[in-house]
């Protein structure tokens, strides 16, 4: 694969040509060599910092706010909603494995019984749904926003794992990675145009982050304060391309889900971290 | 409408006009439509704002590009040249009206 890079010169078309035959390890380790061939000498922990990894001073910025978070109020109002116990008594905590714990960087999983992507915010609404609570909607800040950017907290540290095992599994990750190379919308925009080919360039003030790191650090608060969960911002990109976008929580985003996420494997997840 | 009438104020402004004020301006800048400066400096424009690095530097277009048509046919369809180009088909897509590729065609070779 990295002779591959090489010879063509030009990694997009060596990572898009082998679409059919790469696998899910294959495909990350191109991403990494690639990003790492361009940004030399940045640690790949430092991926999580999007595009903060660039510049010592945007960097130190972002290190200023996380020392006393703008968004710890909505933290602590999905602690609330975490901690308060379903009308039946029971809570987020009883319902998962290990209270929750260590799992946020194991989702999205293929379930082979479902034949369907399953994300850590459907875990979520299906604890609700077990024990007799109406599903939050998946694009509610007030609601799923903020329980995810407490229980995704829960994982901080664990290394993302996620795993694509077996043919019906690795089809979710194919119409995934499809949607990531895809030219779409009336600018004519793949997500791998801007987050492949040209992370670490400037998009009028905004340095533009590697795919790899991207997924481990959801939710972000835009301007310290505006909670984006992953699918949220999926959208946003969708709409800047002026394309027709999918609405978070919809399988085309539990696709594209999986193959980003399995793209951070190995990474430390961090639960809401500010973004400009 | 609106188009119409930049037209003709294009075609009635004076030959020596700068290119700051140019209509094509206006329309280049503007987020909802041309949008270069999310891609491209102008370092002839002062009031150009941007940190942009995604695109190479619209300078000294007048000399690599003597002929207009060269450079509006770049903004129509950059894919024309480039397969691979991220730059948006302005033309081909409808992101902008032909008369307003005109006026920016106008306004980016003084630059
Ligand atoms: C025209 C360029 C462009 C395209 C196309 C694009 N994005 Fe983005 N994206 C950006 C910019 C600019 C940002 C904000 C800066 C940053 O954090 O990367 C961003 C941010 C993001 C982030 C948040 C990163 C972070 O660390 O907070 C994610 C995730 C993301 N994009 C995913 C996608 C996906 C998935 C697609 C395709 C559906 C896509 N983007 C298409 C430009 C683009
Ligand atoms: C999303 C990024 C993007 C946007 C928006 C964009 N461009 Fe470009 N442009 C590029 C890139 C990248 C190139 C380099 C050549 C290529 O890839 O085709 C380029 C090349 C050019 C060139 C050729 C430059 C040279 O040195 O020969 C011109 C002229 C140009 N763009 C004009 C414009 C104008 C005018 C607009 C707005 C109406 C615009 N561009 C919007 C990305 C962009």
């Amino acid at each position: 694969m990295i002779a591959r890079l090489a010879l063509l010169g030009f990694a997009v078309f060596a990572l898009e040509a082998n679409a059919a035959s790469a696998t899910p390890e294959e495909d990350r380790s191109a991403f990494v060599q690639t990003f790492q061939q361009r940004f030399p000498g940045v640690p790949l922990d430092d991926y999580v910092h999007g595009g903060f990894m660039f510049n010592r001073a945007s960097r130190s910025h972002y290190d200023d706010i996380m020392a006393f978070p703008p968004f710890l109020g909505d933290i602590e109002r999905g602690k609330v909603l975490w901690d308060t116990p379903f009308r039946n008594g029971r809570t987020y905590a009883q319902c998962l494995p290990d209270g929750g714990r260590n799992l946020a960087g194991t989702y999205p999983r293929f379930s082979t019984a479902e034949d369907r992507v399953i994300t850590f915010e459907m875990l979520l609404n299906r604890c609700r749904r077990d024990n007799g609570e109406p599903e939050y909607r998946y694009d509610d800040r007030a609601t799923m926003g903020v329980l995810t950017a407490y229980a995704r907290s829960l994982s901080d540290g664990m290394r993302m794992d996620i795993k694509v095992d077996g043919a019906a599994a690795l089809a979710k990750y194919e119409e995934g990675r499809s949607l990531f190379f895809r030219r779409i919308g009336q600018m004519n925009f793949a997500c791998s145009n801007c987050h492949l080919d040209n992370a670490g360039k400037v998009m009028r003030m905004e340095t533009i982050s590697p795919a790899v790191g991207q997924a481990v650090h959801f939710p972000v608060f835009r301007g310290g304060d505006e909670l984006y969960t992953l699918h949220m911002r999926y959208t946003r990109c969708m709409m800047q391309v002026r394309a027709q976008p999918f609405p978070a929580g919809s399988e085309a985003f539990n696709n594209l889900e999986y193959f980003h996420s399995y793209l951070s494997n190995g990474l430390p997840m961090q639960a809401s971290v500010y973004r400009r | 409408m609106f188009s119409a009438w930049v037209v003709v104020a294009a075609l009635a402004a004076p030959a020596l006009a700068t290119a700051a004020d140019l209509p094509g301006r206006a329309i280049a800048h503007d987020q909802e439509k041309g949008n270069c400066l999310a891609c491209h400096r102008m370092p002839a424009d002062p009031g150009a704002e941007t940190a942009a690095t995604l695109g190479p530097p619209l300078a000294d277009i007048k000399r690599r590009y003597p002929d207009r048509a060269a450079l509006r046919a770049q903004i129509w369809d950059a894919g024309v040249k480039n397969p691979a180009t991220i730059m948006p088909p302005y033309g081909r897509h409808r992101i902008l009206t032909e008369s307003e590729i005109d006026l920016v065609a106008e306004y980016i070779h003084g630059l």
